[in-house]
């Protein structure tokens, strides 16, 4: 391993060297080509043609048109970003109508449903009422006619036993009874 | 360091000054040419939903517009475009520079300077042309006693004036140091033996998807540095 890196480093400095001398220079350019003075003005000659032909070129060309896009984009998106909360505004009003219209239907409907059943509710109370007023009025009746059968019935009983009483009297008897008699005598008995 | 070189690849020369169009210049210009390409082409269909393409693109944009936005307010944003040539221009001169056999425009501290010299002095202007002679009070943090003051004025106007160095070796030395040692593990492989050849090629392997994230880290870092040195001259919060 240490030998290995020994052999490295051995080749790498005899390498370095070599390369030193592969830039072996002309004598015009002894040292640093960056110090050599004789090339200082052409480039600054041609850096400055082209750094001003550049720096007119993207001032005046180039960079206006990025900037052209980038601001219709912006304003593109804003547009849009406006209209679409236009839309939600709008949006937002017609849910609040529709939600308004729903519970005025509900509550139209819930008192229209209140009014019927009240309505409803006092006709059924009359019609009852009156109802129970014919039944009432038949029943007064049915009581008279009651009361007038069992009158004449009452009647009919007291002739039916005079008329016995006077068959059973002429029986046992052998004599006629007349009719008035017979009421006479039954008369305390049947109560009257 | 061969791969820092630069090379003429058209001798090129302007009222007796070397404008020689080089291989920096190419990787320069094939940069311009891949940003202006692709944000052009992406926007092609300006769809409300975007396509794959046009998703990177506006993704890149609000990043940066996050950036500017979070440091210099929503007035900053007339800044944005320069702020987001100077993310974009840096993120694609590192991120092709990564190819083998690319050359690397940012490893260049000539390159890094300027544009740290350029944000610096627009940052620097913006404050006098904002604040007049008001700009000075940046010096002057509130709320520290006076005696203190000799010693805290000196140590932030070397801070202010040291901006423009920090700001451009942070990106030059980062990429420079990521691709010498790529350079050197890259010797390694191709110097050792086959069965030593394994280790520096896995290295490599690992060590460029870092320098990818270095390539992206870089880039963002001096954006923001960017946007913090405007927002002091904008809005001078401390």
């Amino acid at each position: 391993m240490f030998a290995g890196t020994t052999m490295l480093l051995a080749v790498a400095a005899e390498a370095a060297e070599k390369v030193a001398e592969s830039g072996a220079l002309p004598p015009e350019s002894v040292g640093l080509p960056q110090l050599n003075t004789q090339h200082f003005a052409p480039q600054l000659f041609w850096l400055v043609l082209t750094f001003v032909t550049l720096l007119f070129i993207m001032w005046k060309i180039a960079l206006p048109r990025v900037a052209d896009v980038l601001e219709e984009r912006r304003d593109r998106i804003k547009r849009d970003l406006d209209a679409a909360s236009r839309l939600k505004a709008d949006t937002d009003k017609a849910l609040a109508d529709y939600e308004k219209a729903l519970a005025d239907a509900r509550s139209n409907a819930s008192s229209i449903a209140k009014d019927t059943r009240e309505k409803l509710a006092a006709e059924t109370e009359t019609e009852r009422h009156r109802v129970d007023d014919q039944i009432a009025a038949k029943l007064r009746d049915a009581d008279k006619r009651i009361a007038a059968t069992k009158s004449k019935a009452t009647s009919a009983i007291g002739d039916i036993a005079t008329d016995t009483a006077r068959a059973v009297v002429e029986k046992l008897i052998g004599q006629n009874v007349s009719p008035d008699d017979v009421k006479k005598v039954l008369r305390p008995v049947a109560g009257e | 360091m061969e791969q820092f070189e630069i090379r003429k690849l058209w001798d090129l020369n302007f009222l007796g000054h070397d404008i020689s169009f080089t291989n920096s210049s190419l990787m320069m210009v094939v940069a311009l040419v891949l940003i202006s390409g692709f944000m052009i082409y992406a926007m092609n269909a300006r769809s409300l939903v975007p396509s794959r393409i046009q998703s990177m693109a506006e993704i890149v944009y609000e990043y940066v517009a996050g950036m500017v936005k979070e440091n210099l307010g929503e007035e900053g944003m007339k800044f944005f475009p320069w702020v987001f040539t100077i993310f974009i221009f840096i993120l694609v001169l590192n991120v092709i520079g990564l190819i083998p056999g690319n050359f690397t425009v940012t490893s260049h501290i000539i390159v890094t300077f300027a544009l740290a010299a350029m944000v610096w002095l627009i940052a620097t202007f913006i404050g006098f042309w904002k604040h007049g002679f008001g700009y000075l009070k940046l010096f002057v943090p509130s709320g520290v006693p006076f005696w203190l003051m000799p010693v805290i004025v000196p140590i932030e106007l070397i801070s202010y004036f040291i901006r423009p160095i920090s700001h451009s070796v942070r990106l030059f030395a980062n990429m420079m140091a990521g691709h010498t040692m790529l350079k050197v593990f890259a010797g390694f492989a191709v110097m050792l033996p086959w069965w030593g050849k394994i280790a520096p090629a896995g290295f490599m392997v690992a060590f460029t998807g870092l320098e990818l994230l270095v390539a992206f880290l870089q880039a963002l870092i001096f954006t923001v540095l960017t946007c913090i040195y405007l927002n002091d001259a904008v809005n001078m919060h401390h």
